[in-house]
Formats: C-alpha cells, structure tokens, sequence
C-alpha cells in the first residue's frame, strides 16, 4: 500500500479525501436519524388528543405525580412510544440484515415467512386458547423461533443456499397463512376484530409487561448484530469470496439468522407483525447512505423513526384510529412501483 | 401411456365425485343415492345428494380450471413454482373483490367474476414485471419474491379498508377463504362461459408453450412469435384462474402441484399436460372438499385450507429437488 501511495501522492490524496467524505456523511446520516427520532419520541410524548407541556412530561419521566398526565403520559403513551420505537428498532434491524445476507432487497424477514410463525400461534392464542395478551406475546416469540428453525432445516442441504431458504419460506409461510385464515373462519366477529388487529399489527396493547422482553431482546442482540456487520458485509460479495477474505461464513450465517430472527420474534410478539417496516427500512436507508458500508445500524434507526410516525398518522391523522401497520402497509405497494420506475430508468440491480 | 393415466384420472374423479355426493354429515345409501340422482327427495339423504350434487360438479369445474390456469402460467414462465397463491394473482382477485364490496357495492357473485378477473390480471402482469427487474430476467427466485411482496402489500391495502368497516369484513371474510360449500348451479352456469374460453384459449395455446419451453430464442428461430404467443397463452391462464376465484375465493396450489405430478406421469407435451391438468386438478379439489368434510365434521374445513397444507410441503420439496442454479 506504500508502495501506491509513493508512487502516486495526488491519488491518494484523492482516495483518501474520498474516504473521509463517506465516513463524514455515514456519521452525519446516523447522527441525523437518532435525532430525528428523538424527536418524534418526544413529540408522541407531547402531542395527542391532549397537549401536555414538556415539562409536565419530563416530570411525568422523572417520577413526580402530575395531575392527568400521569396517566395518559405515563401509562399509555410512553408505553406506546417505547414500544413502537423498539419494534421499529428490532424490524429495521433485522429485515436490513436479511437482505444484505440474502442479497436481494425484496428477501426481508417478512416477506419471506419468518414472522408469520407469529401470527399463527397469535391468532390461536386469541382465538382458540383465549389466553391473555402477555401469554399471547409469549407464545408467539416461541412459535416464531420454532418456525425460523424450521424454515432453516428444511432449506439445509450440504449447507444453506440463500434461493433455497427464501423458497422455502415462502412456501411455509402460505402453509401457516391458510391456518391463520382456518382459524379466523370459526371466529366470533369480536373476536376477529381483534385478531385482526394484531395481524396488521398495533400498538394499542402496549405495556410495559408486554415490552420488557423486547428491550432485553433490543439490548442484548443489537451489539452483537452490530460486531458482525464487518462479516455480513463480506458475505455480500458471494459466500465463496466472502469465505476467501477468512469469514467463517455458514458460522456467521447462523449468528445473522438467530440474532435477526429473534429480534423478529420479540418485536412481533410485542406488537404484531407490524407490515414492510423490515421491508422498507434497508432499501431506503442504503439509498440515503449510498453504497458505503453496512446499512444495518441506520436502518433500525429508520425502522424506528418509521413506526413512531406512521403511529402517530394512524392515530390522529385519519379520522378513525387505524392500527399502525395498516399505515406502513400502505407503504409497500407504492415503493414496489418506485422499485419498478427506479430500475427502468437506470436498468439497475435487483 | 397418455390415454391410460388420462382413463384413469376420468376413473379416479367419477369415484371422487360419487365419494363427494355419499359422505359428509349423513352417509348416503347406494339406493339413495341412486334415487337422488336421478331427481328424487323423498328422504333426507336423497335430500342430502341433491344438495351436494352442484356442490361436487362446482368442485370439479374449479379444480379442473386451476389445475390448467396452473399448468398455463407455468408454461408461460417457464417456472416451476408457478402458482395463482405464489405469484400473488389471489391476492390481486382479493383486493379487487373488496374494492368491489366496498366502494362499487357489490353483493352476488356476477359482480365479483369482473372485478376479480381484472385484479387478477394486473396483479398477474405487475409481478411479472417486479420479478423480471435486474439481472438474469424472471427466474422463479425472483418471481416468488415479487408475488410475496406483493401478496404482503394488496394484503396491507385490504385490511386498511376493511378494518373499520365491520360489515363488509364479515361479507369479504366468507368470500376470502377458498372453497366449495357455496357452489350451486347458478354459480357454475355463471363462471361456465368464462372457464370455457379460458379453457380453449389454452389448450389452443398448447403447441406455442410447447416451442417457448425450449427457450425465447430458439422458440423466435422456429417461427414463434414469442411475445403473443406468451400474452395470448398467459390470457388464457389468467381468464381461468381469476374466474374460478371470483366464484370460489381464493384456493392456493392446486395450480402448482397438478402439473408437476402429470408431467411426471406423461411428459412435458402442453397438449396433453393442459386435459389432464384440469382431470386432475377437478381429482384434488374434490378429493380436498370430501376430506375436509369428513375431517372437519360439521364444521367443515373448507378445501383451500386442505390444498394449502397438501400443497405447501410439495411446493417445499419442489425448491429441494431442484439444483439452486436453476432457481
């Protein structure tokens, strides 16, 4: 490397220059995320059908007893808004890691059948077992786990091809949504109204029984995800490459997979599979990046800022009160066609 | 070898349809059901036969038009995990359908053929073109991604507008899951005209799929206009499957899995896979009905759900048997 550097100071000079700029505006776009999702923290916080100043919600935080606004503050909105932002921070996470992994923006966890282990065991907790909310959370992390492992056994042969695992979880992800609608055709209207809404997925039942898996889910699993993203990189190269730069690549995989999996898990069981906000946030957030580096850190910030304001749209915006997902739902369709357009006019990659 | 499976399959979906008539709640008598038949309702079984008997020809018709809507679309795409469920084709009949309820006010099945038809069409023709984007053009890969994604987001749409409109819910929750039970004769006689042009658009289609699977450009050497050849031929599935869904909701698998088990049995001439695709896709979708009937009791389990959970395993096996290159 000296060597070039000699030979050419004027081109390194350049490169270098370059670097700097990328890193500069990597910091600058992470930076730019995480305030702007503070922001919208604070005003889901403050803002509602009531408008409590944020002194009354900083002492809400603090632990002092502020007439109304301990409750609406404390028990049902920043229940809410933690839960929302934890989701959005699990689903952004996640989905970014699977289409790096998997190399196509349209492989995201969702799509591909890993939440919707969830959302069978959810409806049949609701529906069948008539279980309580947290139960219902729990048992929906249990059966999203199993089914991932599933998925993932069934694509194993001679090691996991990435066409195979997202094949295979298509196909068992229609198998579980025609038990869903099984189980929602013997249903009570009541019933399915709510089962309905925990499929779109909602932040209504937020508590914070139902969130502190999730945090420990968030905690735990995000710095671990963060140390691989050098190695998930490399494996966007192609596993043969990636296993020529000395990445241990089926290793890696599998840590990818269950860290990615179970941030899927909990941040479902938490508040239901909450639609594209996994889809959405990579693509999006490796656009604002440009191609340098991993997008997966940026993304579950996206995913966060994402479901804090779709929430808020949904709730307030609209008239009648929509669960979020139906917000973030509507989402896809349209960027499907921005994919379309984008890609006619560069004749880009997929 | 092609006439006998051909007999065998007449012979298996003539037992599959005495079968749909006899079981259910009430086991029907040879006397009775004989009697029922051939018009009479003196007792409750022969009451019984009478009821079920537009219910087992329904089933027949549906399954025959998916299985050759499927041995079409895989044809057309040259894909092998082709299917109306995959390629989100079922998902497009369905927001169209709601969209009908909703906003057109539509209530009987008439309605639902057009508006389900189109839906099918464009989201047919909008998957297509998502998975032919980038490199490598459509490979089934990126096909049954694109159907996903798009199954997942018209799913998003139709919960947005149903969820606060509990009334149309329950009317759209009925229609939405596949199956037979509410097959009568003047739904068979609705869907008959579009089934039958859908039908020999087809199997008119027979000799161009047969050059299009041996690749665009070898096809293009022999004559063949690919590009109408595969319009007209993807019509002709479309037609098939999207009316068989306006009638009977949305029944997943049928079109992947009756292909693959003919062209095991006979080969890969179109000519043939289209007739005995629909023989045996009328088998399985009887065959789905009668076991969700004597399964589920009298809460019924209604045959899309039987389908998708016979059919999902195959379409898994399908993706292991293949080599990964050709996915």
């Amino acid at each position: 490397m000296t060597a070039v550097q000699e030979a050419s100071p004027a081109t390194a000079d350049v490169v270098a220059a370059g670097r700097r700029r990328r890193a500069r505006r990597r910091l600058l776009v992470h930076v730019g995320l995480a305030v702007a999702v503070v922001v919208a923290l604070v005003l889901s916080l403050v803002l509602g059908r009531t408008v409590y100043p944020l002194s009354d919600v900083v002492a809400v935080i603090m632990g002092a007893d502020v007439d109304g606004a301990s409750f609406t503050v404390g028990t049902l909105r920043l229940p809410r808004a933690l839960t929302g932002l934890m989701v959005g921070l699990a689903f952004g996470l996640a989905g970014s890691t699977f289409q790096t992994m998997l190399r196509n923006p349209l492989a995201s966890p969702d799509v591909i059948g890993i939440s919707s282990g969830a959302s069978a065991a959810a409806v049949i907790g609701i529906l069948v077992l008539d279980l309580s909310p947290s139960a219902v959370s729990a048992f929906a992390t249990v059966v999203a786990l199993l089914t991932a492992l599933v998925i993932y056994l069934l694509a194993y042969r001679q090691g996991v091809a990435n066409t195979r695992l997202i094949l295979v979880g298509i196909g068992i992800s229609s198998m579980l949504a025609s038990v869903v609608s099984y189980v929602l055709s013997g249903a009570a209207a009541w019933d399915m109204q709510v089962a309905m809404r925990w499929l779109t997925g909602n932040l209504n039942g937020a508590t914070y029984e139902r969130l502190l898996p999730l945090l420990l889910a968030v905690v735990v699993l995000t710095p671990v995800l963060l140390r691989l993203t050098r190695d998930l990189e490399a494996l966007r190269l192609g596993d043969q490459t990636a296993a020529a730069l000395g990445v241990p690549v089926e290793r890696v995989r599998v840590l990818l997979i269950v860290c990615a999996v179970a941030l899927m898990a909990f941040g479902t069981a938490a508040a239901g599979p909450i639609a594209f906000v996994a889809f959405l946030s990579g693509p999006i957030t490796a656009r604002i990046l440009g191609p340098v580096g991993s997008p997966v850190l940026a993304s579950g910030l996206f995913g966060a800022l994402l479901v804090l304001v779709a929430d808020f749209v949904a709730q307030y915006a609209l008239g009648t009160r929509f669960p979020v997902g139906v917000i973030t739902g509507a989402l896809g369709a349209p960027f499907l066609i921005y994919l379309l357009v984008r890609s006619q006019r560069t004749g880009g990659v997929m | 070898m092609r006439t006998l499976v051909a007999l065998l399959l007449v012979v298996v979906v003539a037992l599959l349809g005495v079968a749909s008539v006899t079981f259910g709640v009430l086991d029907v008598g040879w006397d009775d059901l004989v009697a029922g038949i051939t018009g009479h309702q003196d007792t409750t079984a022969q009451a019984a036969v009478v009821k079920r008997m537009p219910r087992t020809v329904f089933a027949m018709v549906i399954g025959a038009a998916l299985g050759i809507s499927g041995a079409v679309m895989q044809g057309v795409t040259r894909n092998p995990l082709a299917d109306p469920e995959i390629l989100g084709v079922n998902a497009g009949a369905s927001l169209a359908v709601v969209v009908g309820i909703v906003f057109l006010g539509l209530s009987t099945a008439v309605g639902y053929i057009w508006v389900a038809m189109v839906g099918a069409a464009v989201a047919a023709v909008f998957v297509y073109v998502v998975g032919s984007l980038g490199r490598g053009g459509a490979t089934p890969l990126k096909l049954a991604l694109a159907g996903a994604a798009t199954s997942v987001a018209l799913g998003s749409l139709v919960s947005a507008i149903l969820l606060p409109r509990a009334q149309d819910m329950q009317q759209f929750r009925f229609w939405q899951i596949g199956g037979v039970g509410g097959g009568t004769w003047a739904t068979i006689a609705l869907a008959l005209p579009f089934l039958a042009a859908g039908l020999l658009i087809s199997w008119a289609s027979a000799r161009a799929l047969n050059s299009l699977a041996l690749g665009d450009e070898l096809a293009a050497g022999l004559g063949q206009d690919v590009v109408r050849a595969r319009l007209v031929a993807a019509l002709g599935g479309v037609v098939l499957c999207g009316a068989a869904t306006a009638v009977a909701g949305p029944i997943g698998f049928v079109g992947l899995v009756v292909p693959h088990v003919v062209r095991l049995l006979t080969g890969v001439d179109h000519r043939w896979l289209i007739p005995l695709s629909g023989l045996g896709g009328a088998a399985l979708l009887t065959g789905a009905d009668v076991v969700g009937r004597l399964v589920g009791g009298t809460e019924e389990i209604q045959a899309g759900i039987i389908t998708a959970i016979v059919g999902a395993p195959f379409f898994i096996w399908i993706v292991r048997r293949q080599k990964v290159r050709e996915l």
